[in-house]
């Protein structure tokens, strides 16, 4: 089964779990299953009109999926989504 | 508070003083203590993939915290927090700091850095409990 890597400041809304099993065959699903799993995410993760929220990047293995199949990427036993928060800024 | 041992410290000051006048910037690694504390014992330097303006703004390819995040997590590290550095700037969080910053709970260290030499250390803990009500704490830095 797929294994979404949860990052330090969403795991308060995974009972502090670091990773979650997702039975998903894309992305799309996967990420489905996860914030259905562990509804307080949603809002992390999605905007109020439903879009993936433009700081996010989820990887799968290591590609991001946007230049996959985005959302439709499809998925294999073992392979792991990380999902991670841009980091940037600047004086 | 963030405890940094010196070695890590020194890391991140130098990081900033090579990378002068650009911005550097990297990965805290390392532990969320049960007193709502961080330890970080690791600095991970990472690239500033802002080459249109890399004296004033940075920013991490995903792509590396993935890897480090992964590579951390194989070691029982954390990421607990990210450094940068303000060449010719006061060690103060900027607007811009606070709006491209997103991981709620982690440590954002900015030294500043004078004429290449870094100067001031200052550590700010991002909180709130979500982009709506996000802001930045100072926050104690402990060299140990």
């Amino acid at each position: 089964m797929p294994q979404i890597q949860i990052p330090s400041p969403l795991r308060q809304y995974t009972q502090k779990q670091a990773s979650v099993s997702v039975p998903a065959k894309t992305v799309g699903d996967a990420l489905a299953s996860l914030v259905v799993q562990h509804p307080d995410l949603k809002r992390h993760l999605y905007t109020d009109d439903g879009k993936l929220r433009a700081f996010v990047n989820v990887y799968v293995n290591d590609e991001d999926m946007r230049y996959l199949e985005k959302e439709a990427t499809a998925l294999n036993d073992g392979d792991t989504i990380s999902i991670v928060p841009s980091i940037a800024g600047g004086c | 508070m963030l405890k940094l041992p010196h070695h890590v410290y020194s890391a991140v000051r130098s990081h900033g003083e090579q990378t002068y006048p650009h911005e550097c910037c990297g990965v805290l690694l390392g532990r969320f203590e049960d007193d709502g504390s961080k330890t970080a014992t690791r600095a991970e330097p990472c690239g500033n993939t802002r080459d249109d303006s890399p004296h004033n703004r940075y920013h991490i390819d995903p792509r590396e915290l993935v890897r480090i995040q992964r590579e951390g997590r194989g070691r029982g590290e954390e990421i607990v927090g990210f450094y940068h550095s303000h060449p010719d700037h006061p060690a103060q969080w900027s607007s811009t700091d606070l709006a491209e910053a997103h991981w709620i709970g982690c440590s954002y260290v900015i030294t500043s850095v004078e004429k290449g030499k870094a100067a001031v250390t200052n550590s700010f803990e991002l909180t709130g409990t979500d982009e709506g009500d996000k802001k930045f704490a100072d926050e104690r830095l402990k060299v140990a």
